[in-house]
């Protein structure tokens, strides 16, 4: 029996479990009641953003981090990542505070900090599995809802507001009420040109936005097993897009194999004893979940969103939809809202939308398995005349990476900006963003209103087909190019 | 924190479904390092026209009939999105105490308990009723009690709403949670205890300089 196990040894004989229960299992300090569940949070990870309030918080009770050595930060969501960035350069002042303010706070509290000049900077979800801080079996929470990305590793991982992350740096511990349970299985080969992004937006448009809310969702079946860690990690991060508390994948050799030396991972022995417990997390047979949906994915097209959630998304080859033909008046509503913020007409074909923009980064799709597939889609051609296009590497680990494989010059000659690495125009905080009326061809993963910047116009789509849209200067279909 | 025991006022009509907390509160606004100052930004992509600069008077914020409104119904999906606290902060100082929706996101929700804001969830059909009598009657206001569960309309009608016990006693004593999380801190370093014994693999710290790759 693995260690991972004993504690609940018991309740694992009388009952299959799925992966969230064990590790849900595994972290209860205490069970005030059934809604009030005392957790043990493994890791907490920190940025500029939502954390300034919560250090302040613990000033003014006079309490320390309890655990810093479970801590890290990392600035991200709101520096600037063009080349050669520099603190003093920064003239909006509310961006060098909550700079400094970070910086102050970890100083004070000994926490660990990846700086801008950090050569492990990154945003925060890329570089806690790029640095082996992100492990299976482990409870993961920061201020930031695509915290969900690090269930990719069969990791319990979930964002939490900043009163939330006052508590966690106070006592590693948060009040959860246990969600329900929800297996998403998908199945099919995906073709060349379609990638976990589209699967991960097909989903949401099938399953809407609000399918996940109060549930963990797993990941499941042939579609999923076959996806890299850099896919897994794309298609956990949209689950809070289907407004899950967290999404997960089954831990497995191509978990381990992504793991195995990463700086902060456990080596040698403790790796080997690790391995072990790990191989237990996944789901057993028979074990029962709350709500199951099956997919198939064969024959899924690039996904293109034409509105302004994410669940409004279209195969490439598809139409704006009609709201004249739906029939939910509350539907009906909301599209006609959403095509009026567009500024899109009903059965407008989806390759005849222009863009003026393209942005290929995020904590969705700025792994180097993406740029890999972009660059390979751009190597040769020019980003059109009429479009501005700009990468931004998830970490400065990747953009390294990058730069050796040639990437960064493809992308370079074919006139993308390459930038430095951090949130960027995904949140629109440090500068980069839309103006009024300017459509984006985006990796990231949210189409909301403004939130690529006010009256910004974003389309999310997968890397490579953000890449041809720069290319092209409207959306193609990649698998005819 | 202020603690909600009771509250009665103005309901005002958000008749929108999956309104998200980047339209409560638009990501420029968190640049910020208190938690106080966003009231004015609440909404402010669709509360303000030109530029940002004039009150926009055909959204709900600003009609006259609203002004002083502490009660805000919406259509499903309230608060979706980012994790941002921003987005209760924003409606805490703008004036609402309680929302009213079918549904609300995970984190928002709890985020609202942090505040003192009470979320009630009331099935879909009631909600939309509720929007359309809110739309029909000026002045139409709203009252809560918490300890009996229930929203009053002004036709008299009551109506009953789920909230589990801890939830329901940390908004009625306005409880800090991180004092009575420590108040358990024995407990805590047990459980840590037995935790690096049983799978001392997740304990590598982060403190410890590493090689980077």
């Amino acid at each position: 029996m693995t260690a991972e196990t004993t504690s609940d040894t018991m309740n694992a004989q009388t009952r299959p479990r799925t992966l969230f229960d064990k590790i849900w299992d595994a972290h209860v300090v205490k069970a005030q009641t059934e809604q009030a569940i005392l957790l043990y949070i493994d890791r907490h990870l920190v940025h500029e953003v939502t954390s300034p309030q919560a250090f302040t918080g613990l000033r003014s009770a006079k309490l320390p981090v309890l655990r810093p050595e479970a801590t890290v930060a990392v600035l991200d969501h709101n520096i600037p990542t063009t080349q050669g960035r520099r603190k003093l350069d920064i003239v909006d002042t509310t961006i060098s505070t909550t700079i400094t303010t970070l910086e102050k706070n970890t100083q004070d509290f000994g926490l660990p900090l990846f700086d801008m000049q950090d050569a492990r900077q990154g945003i925060v979800h890329i570089i806690g599995p790029e640095l082996g801080i992100t492990l299976p079996g482990m409870t993961i929470v920061c201020g930031d809802s695509h915290t969900s990305t690090h269930g990719a590793f069969g990791a319990l991982a979930f964002g939490i507001g900043t009163s939330e992350v006052e508590h966690v740096l106070a006592t590693q511990c948060l009040w959860q009420e246990k969600p329900k349970s929800m297996n998403i299985r998908i199945e099919g080969k995906i073709a060349e040109g379609v990638t976990a992004k589209d699967i991960a937006l097909a989903v949401i448009g099938k399953l809407g936005t609000g399918v996940g809310t109060g549930h963990v969702i797993e990941f499941s079946g042939s579609a999923v097993r076959a996806l890299p860690m850099d896919g897994r990690m794309t298609l956990c991060n949209m689950a809070i897009e289907a407004g899950a508390r967290a999404g997960m994948v089954a831990p497995d050799e191509t978990t381990f194999a992504y793991i195995k030396g990463r700086p902060y991972a456990p080596k040698g022995e403790l790796f080997e004893q690790a391995v072990a417990a790990w191989s237990q997390l996944a789901s057993d047979a028979g074990a029962a979940y709350d709500k199951a949906f099956t997919i198939d994915i064969s024959g899924l097209g690039p996904q293109v969103t034409w509105g302004t959630n994410p669940g409004m998304v279209v195969d490439v080859t598809g139409n704006i939809p009609d709201p004249a033909t739906v029939s939910d008046p509350v539907t009906r509503e909301s599209y006609e809202r959403a095509l009026q913020y567009m500024g899109l007409e009903p059965n407008q074909k989806i390759t005849e939308i222009a863009v003026n923009t393209v942005f290929i980064g995020s904590c969705t799709n700025s792994r180097l398995d993406d740029l890999r597939l972009a660059a390979q889609y751009v190597k040769g051609k020019k980003v059109s005349p009429n479009v501005r296009a700009l990468v931004v590497p998830g970490s400065m680990n990747i953009r390294r990476q990058a730069e050796e494989e040639g990437l960064a010059d493809i992308f370079r000659e074919a006139g993308f900006d390459w930038r430095e690495a951090g949130c960027s125009m995904c949140i629109a905080m440090n500068g980069d963003r839309l103006s009024e009326g300017e459509r984006c061809a985006s990796t990231s993963n949210r189409n909301f209103e403004g939130r690529q910047g006010r009256g910004g116009r974003t389309h999310l789509v997968s890397p490579v087909m953000a890449a041809a849209a720069a290319v092209a200067g409207h959306f193609v279909d990649v698998r005819e190019a | 924190m202020e603690p909600f025991i009771t509250h009665a006022g103005i309901a005002m009509a958000l008749d929108r479904v999956n309104v998200n907390t980047d339209d409560i509160i638009p990501a420029r606004f968190l640049k910020t390092v208190t938690r106080t100052g966003l009231g004015e930004a609440l909404f402010c992509n669709w509360r303000y026209i030109d530029g940002g600069n004039v009150p926009n008077p055909d959204f709900e914020l600003n009609f006259p009939r609203y002004q002083g409104a502490s009660v805000l119904v919406a259509g499903d999906n309230f608060g979706c999105g980012s994790s941002r606290e921003h987005a209760p902060w924003a409606l805490g100082e703008y004036g609402f105490r309680a929302l009213i929706a079918p549904s609300f996101a995970d984190i928002f929700f709890n985020n609202c308990f942090s505040n003192g804001i009470l979320p009630i969830s009331l099935d879909e059909a009631t909600v939309n009723g509720l929007l359309r009598d809110i739309e029909a009657t000026p002045g139409y206001s709203i009252a809560v009690d918490l300890p009996e569960q229930t929203v009053t309309l002004p036709d008299g009608r009551t109506l009953h709403f789920e909230i589990d016990a801890f939830r329901k006693e940390r908004l009625l004593k306005g409880l800090d949670l991180v004092g009575y999380t420590l108040s358990m801190d024995d407990e805590i370093k047990a459980y840590v205890q037995r935790r690096k014994q049983e799978v001392p693999w997740l304990f590598v710290p982060t403190t410890t300089a590493v090689a980077n790759n």
